[in-house]
């Protein structure tokens, strides 16, 4: 309730900011045009199919860096040699922003869908690798004792201990991943590609619509924080109250 | 000797420093069905031993046979509780229990119907689809041992399980455990630094010396199983092995507090009624 309030009054802010400022609409829209623009887009199916096509490739980005990032995590945590040199080289490729790697992406694979795939999974690659080893180098010694003298071993002990036990830090190793993911998308996509959020907001650029931009702006905004909200946020709330940890 | 303990000897490696030697020379002798203590100061290398015999560590020199076969590594004929539960906070009571049996291939439906058994045995049979976190340590305790037993186990290995545990949670279970042993007909290792508790529970408690760890003193209690051992029994009993035990805690005090400190034995006997072995 508190939340609705609020945007209701930045949005009156807005709209009166922009009757009253004088700018021309090419410069700062109004709410109304916005919301005109947005209804159209809708409409006209223009919004929907971006929306479609920047979700589609998000998710296969997101679940190639997932399945990667267990894969190395797991290779990090389970020899030592792997930590020394991965583990180091990952740490180093995470502070590199995905999007640097655009300029060979384009070499690579053409300015096509695949560049930006690339783009979105090697955004999203290094955190999860990152979050998935600590997540195993974490899980308690005294579960891995118990499953162990039961006569659990090799993928079954994997499979029913090490990813289980790891599975809160895993959560959080996603969250920060989709964010990544959900960045060097839409970077890769302004910075050129066919179809998708991105292209429709440098598109807006170049024809100087503004309301263009800012419908965008609202929709990634709104697909963050409903993904945010609904999935992550429930996911970790299942999680806590079943292991009986802290629940806010 | 159903579980044979030859020439144990074991070394952790430490960094920039000697190894060092938590176990020398252990030999011991169980028979199949006895209820075995070991004692001894924090840091003497009992539950190395444990695990040892578990397989979850291996030793530098000697070997353990079990039945005559040598211990090569973890399994589930040889099935630990430990101090803290290890309750797999993601499963169920039921889960947890049945988890054990799965891993034997035992078929969902037979495996669910022989955890619920052993969960009526611990008295938690209201609980069964309960998450650990619901419930209270002496509970948690209560499933880990049925965990444990559901399996079957040859050898039930015990490391300090009820040390966490309060006075009263603690009591009751030494008497639940002690009808388990009764019914189950398991040989129990049961590690504490609890010396009554060692003398109430157990046939035989061997007495560890520490650093590095060596057998003591193996002493033979009246067996538990035909009823409540009388209190003088016991308490002449506790006394011996704390006079066995009182130059091994002198020892560490001495390495934890410095060379002056000086242990006064003579006191502490005169005063074992009051809290006998708590100060180990």
């Amino acid at each position: 309730m508190r939340r609705i309030g609020f945007l209701v009054i930045l949005a009156a802010i807005w709209e009166a900011g922009s009757r009253l400022s004088g700018l021309p609409a090419y410069m700062f829209p109004s709410l109304v045009q916005v919301g005109e623009t947005l209804w159209q887009g809708i409409l006209s199916g223009q919004i929907t199919t971006a929306i479609g096509i920047s979700l589609g490739r998000l998710l296969i980005g997101f679940t190639v860096a997932i399945i990667l990032g267990l894969i190395f995590g797991y290779l990090i945590w389970r020899y030592k040699l792997v930590e020394d040199t991965l583990g180091f080289l990952v740490t180093a490729l995470q502070s590199i922003p995905s999007i640097v790697w655009f300029p060979l992406a384009i070499i690579w694979f053409g300015l096509n869908d695949k560049a930006i795939l690339f783009i979105v999974t090697i955004g999203a690659t290094w955190t999860m690798t990152v979050s998935a080893a600590s997540g195993f180098k974490n899980v308690p010694r005294l579960y891995q004792r118990v499953a162990k003298t039961f006569g659990s071993k090799g993928f079954h002990f994997i499979r029913t201990v090490i990813l289980p036990a790891s599975v809160p830090q895993l959560i959080s190793g996603l969250r920060i991943a989709w964010a990544f993911a959900w960045r060097a998308l839409m970077a890769g996509e302004l910075l050129g590609a066919a179809g998708g959020l991105g292209h429709l907001l440098d598109m807006g650029r170049s024809l100087g619509q503004m309301d263009l931009v800012i419908t965008i702006m609202i929709i990634i905004g709104v697909i963050g924080t409903i993904i945010d909200n609904f999935v992550f946020m429930k996911l970790e709330k299942n999680v806590q109250r079943k292991w009986g940890l802290s629940t806010n | 000797m159903y579980l044979h303990i030859n020439g144990i000897e074991k070394s952790f490696k430490q960094e920039r420093k000697n190894d060092l030697k938590v176990l020398d020379h252990i030999d011991l002798e169980i028979e199949r069905g006895q209820f075995v203590s070991i004692v001894g100061p924090s840091g003497c290398g009992k539950s190395t031993l444990l695990y040892l015999i578990a397989g979850l560590e291996k030793p530098n020199a000697g070997e353990i046979l079990v039945d005559g076969k040598a211990v090569k590594g973890p399994g589930p004929e040889r099935v630990v509780v430990f101090q803290e539960d290890g309750l797999f906070p993601w499963l169920s009571v039921l889960d947890n229990v049945m988890y054990g049996l799965l891993i034997k291939g035992m078929d969902k439906k037979e495996a669910k119907a022989k955890a619920i058994e052993m969960l009526k045995l611990v008295h938690l049979s209201n609980y069964i689809e309960s998450f650990p976190h619901q419930l209270s340590g002496g509970m948690k305790q209560r499933v880990a041992i049925a965990r444990a037993l559901v399996m079957e186990p040859d050898i039930l290995l015990m490391d300090e399980p009820f040390a966490a545990l309060d006075e009263q949670t603690r009591m009751v279970l030494h008497k639940e455990l002690l009808e388990l042993w009764n019914t189950l007909k398991i040989t129990i290792v049961f590690i504490t630094h609890n010396i009554r508790e060692a003398v109430l529970l157990s046939e035989k408690v061997v007495v560890f010396a520490t650093r590095p760890g060596k057998i003591k003193d193996i002493f033979t209690a009246k067996t538990t199983r035909d009823g409540i051992t009388p209190d003088d029994v016991t308490l002449h009993l506790e006394q011996q092995i704390l006079e066995s035990l009182q130059g091994e805690i002198e020892k560490v005090l001495k390495e934890e507090m410095g060379d002056d400190y000086n242990f006064e034995t003579n006191r502490v006997s005169r005063n074992i009624g009051g809290d006998m072995g708590s100060g180990i």
